[in-house]
C-alpha cells in the first residue's frame, strides 16, 4: 500500500499515537475517575494544583483512539490554568483543538471535560478553603 | 517496510487472478443483459447457466435451477426471510433463529416483528453452539422458517447441521442456513443438512463482492421481495450482476478443489496465532470453541483485559496487520457485538475484543509477526489504561483469572459511570 489512510484527522492520530501527559501524577491534589454509561468507556485524570492554578496534569485511559486523543488534549490544555477558569472548560475546546471528532466519537470529548471536572471536585472537597474562587466563577461543582 | 498482514478474511478475500481473468470480457465485449432476447443477451444467459451450475455443485444442490442470484449475502437472508414468512403467512406468522445469527437475518426479524409476526430466538451455550432442546421446544404449529447460520461470524462456532435438519424435518419446518462465514472453506451439503435455504458469498472466498447467491429447494415457498421484471424465476427482480456472477461461479469451482488445502493451512495458522498469543499475552481469553472439529479454522476470537478494541485495532492496523473488533467503540451504534452478549461474555471483556480472520495467503512468518506485534500493542495500551493500574493495586479483579481481590470491573464501571453522564 503506498498511502495511508487514517480513522481520524492527523491530529487525532498523533495524539492517540503519542499521547501528552500519560500517567499518575505522585502526591496529586485532586483525581477524578468517570466512566461512559453510552459505551464503557472510563477516563481518569490527576492534577497538581498550586495557589489555585493547575501546574500539572495526567491522564489514564481505557477507550478507543479519540477517547485517548481526547485526554490527551485536555491535559495539555488545562494546565497553567486557575481553578475559575477550569471550571468554564468545555467538551468543545477538547473538539476543536483536535481539530474534530466523528460525531459518533464526540462523547468521548465530553468524558474528559466530566474527567477534569471530577479531579477539581475531588480538590476543593479536600481543600474546602479553595471553594471561593469558585463561586467568585460562578459555577457550581455538584450541580 | 512494514510487513502487511491481513487477518479479516471474514470481510474480503482478494479476487483470485484466474477469476477476474474470467470477467473481464462480461465488462466490454460480453456486456449483455441477460434479459434480452438477441444475441448479446443470449451469450450471458449461458454464462449465468455455467456460474448456477458451478455454484450448486459447491453446495451439493441438485440442479441449477435451485440457485438464485441477489446482489450480497444480507440481500439472501432478507429474501429468505421476509420471502418465506410473507409466502408462508396463511399457515402461520411465527419465526424461529438462534440468538446468533448475523445483523442481516436479526433485523430481518425484527422487521416483521412490527408488523405482527412473533420470534423465538434460541440460545446459545458459552461457546456458542445452538442449545438444541430449545430450538426443538421453540417449534410451534405456526412456525414457517427457522433460521441457524453453519458457522458464526464473529466466533467461529460450527453448528452441528445434521442434527438441526433432523429437528426442523421432524417438526415439518423449512431450515435456512446462512452459509456466509462457511462455504468456499468447509463443505456445504444441502441435502445432508435437508436445507431449504442456505445463503453465501463468494467475496468471502475469492471472488468478487456484488454477488450474493441463495440456494432454495424447490419444496420451498418463497415470494420475492424485489419487485420489478421477472429475472431470478420471478423471486428476484433486477439486473444480474454477470461480471460478478460469472467471476463467483470460478470461486466456487476453484473452491472445490482447495478446500481440503485452505482447512489444513488455517488450521495451523490458527493453532500457532493462539498459542503464541497465549504464551505472550497475559489476561487473554479464547472466545467460542478452542480450534478443532467445532470451531472454522480460519477465525480466532479474542478478548484482552483491561484495555479496549478500537485502541487495538488501530494500533495494529498502524502495524500493518488489518483486524476486526466486537467492542462498543467500532460498531456505530456504541453496542458490543450482539454474539458476545449472547454467549454470556462479560461486558469488560467484549470491549476488548478482537477477531482475526486467516486466509490462504497468511504464512507461518506473518503469524509471528502478528504474535509479537499484538503483545507490544497490549503493553502500550496497558500503560495507558487506568484499570490495568487499578487491577495490579488490588482495586479491581479480572474475569479470566481471578485473584480474589477487589471489585469486578463491571461494578467499578457502574460506580465511576453514576455520574451525570450525557
Amino acid at each position: 500500500m503506498s498511502e495511508t489512510y487514517t480513522l481520524y484527522n492527523p491530529t487525532v492520530m498523533d495524539h492517540f499515537m503519542n499521547p501528552r501527559n500519560m500517567g499518575d501524577l505522585k502526591d496529586a491534589d485532586g483525581v477524578g475517575e468517570v466512566g461512559a454509561a453510552a459505551c464503557g468507556d472510563i477516563m481518569k485524570i490527576s492534577l497538581r494544583i498550586k495557589d489555585g492554578r493547575i501546574e500539572d496534569a495526567r491522564f489514564k485511559t481505557f477507550g478507543c483512539g479519540s477517547a485517548i486523543a481526547s485526554s490527551s488534549m485536555a491535559t495539555e490544555l488545562i494546565k497553567g490554568r486557575t481553578i475559575a477558569e477550569a471550571l468554564t472548560f468545555s467538551n468543545e475546546e477538547v473538539v476543536h483543538a483536535l481539530g474534530g471528532l466523528p460525531p459518533v466519537k464526540i462523547h468521548c470529548s465530553v468524558l474528559a471535560e466530566e474527567a477534569l471536572k471530577a479531579a477539581l471536585e475531588d480538590y476543593v472537597k479536600r481543600h474546602p478553603e479553595s471553594a471561593s474562587p469558585v463561586i467568585v466563577a460562578g459555577q457550581s461543582l455538584t450541580a | 517496510m512494514t510487513r502487511h498482514v491481513f487477518l479479516d478474511h471474514q470481510s474480503a478475500t482478494p479476487v483470485y487472478p484466474e477469476v477476474f481473468e474470467v470477467m473481464k470480457p462480461y465488462f466490454t465485449e460480453h456486456f449483455g443483459n441477460a434479459s434480452s432476447l438477441h444475441q448479446h443477451g443470449l451469450r450471458v444467459r449461458d454464462a449465468l447457466r455455467t456460474a448456477r451450475q458451478q455454484m450448486a455443485a459447491l453446495i451439493h444442490a441438485d440442479s441449477e435451477e435451485e440457485i438464485f442470484f441477489t446482489s450480497d449475502g444480507t440481500e439472501s437472508s432478507n429474501l429468505a426471510i421476509k420471502g418465506a414468512a410473507y409466502a408462508n403467512e396463511r399457515k402461520g406468522k411465527h419465526l424461529v433463529v438462534s440468538a446468533t445469527e448475523h445483523p442481516s437475518v436479526m433485523n430481518s426479524v425484527e422487521f416483521l416483528e412490527k408488523q405482527g409476526w412473533t420470534c423465538t430466538r434460541v440460545g446459545v451455550t458459552p461457546s456458542g453452539h445452538l442449545r438444541l432442546k430449545e430450538l426443538e421446544a421453540a417449534m410451534t404449529p405456526q412456525t414457517v422458517i427457522v433460521a441457524v447460520h453453519h458457522v458464526n461470524h464473529d466466533i467461529g462456532t460450527i453448528q452441528p447441521m445434521k442434527e438441526v435438519g433432523r429437528i426442523c424435518a421432524a417438526a415439518g419446518v423449512p431450515l435456512y442456513v446462512d452459509c456466509e462465514a462457511s462455504a468456499g472453506w468447509l463443505p456445504v451439503d444441502v441435502k445432508d443438512w435437508g436445507a431449504a435455504m442456505v445463503s453465501f458469498s463468494p467475496h468471502r472466498f475469492y471472488g468478487p463482492k456484488g454477488v450474493g447467491v441463495l440456494y432454495r429447494n424447490k419444496r420451498a415457498r418463497i415470494v420475492s421481495i424485489l419487485h420489478g421484471g421477472v429475472q431470478e424465476g420471478g423471486r428476484r427482480a433486477g439486473t444480474e450482476n454477470i461480471p460478478a456472477i460469472v467471476g463467483g461461479g470460478k470461486a466456487a469451482e476453484m473452491a472445490i478443489g482447495r478446500l481440503t488445502a485452505r482447512g489444513e493451512h488455517t488450521a495451523l495458522l490458527q493453532r500457532r496465532l493462539w498459542e503464541g498469543l497465549h504464551s505472550r499475552v497475559s489476561f487473554i481469553k479464547l472466545n467460542g470453541p478452542v480450534p478443532g472439529p467445532e470451531r472454522i479454522s480460519t477465525n480466532l476470537n479474542i478478548s484482552t483485559e483491561f484495555i479496549e478494541g478500537e485502541g487495538q485495532l488501530l494500533l495494529c492496523d498502524l502495524s500493518g496487520i488489518a483486524v476486526a473488533s466486537g467492542s462498543s467503540c467500532v460498531s456505530k451504534s456504541l453496542k458490543i457485538s450482539h454474539v458476545l452478549g449472547a454467549i454470556g461474555l462479560d461486558h469488560a471483556l467484549a470491549q476488548g475484543n478482537i477477531i482475526m480472520t486467516l486466509g490462504e495467503g497468511n504464512t507461518a512468518e506473518d503469524i509471528d509477526y502478528v504474535i509479537d506485534s499484538f503483545a507490544g500493542i497490549v503493553t502500550k495500551l496497558r500503560a495507558m489504561s487506568p484499570m490495568w493500574d487499578e487491577f495490579e493495586c488490588g482495586v479491581i479483579d479480572s474475569v479470566i483469572a481471578p485473584t480474589g481481590r477487589g471489585k469486578s470491573f463491571s461494578q467499578h464501571a457502574a460506580e465511576v459511570s453514576g455520574k451525570a453522564s450525557h
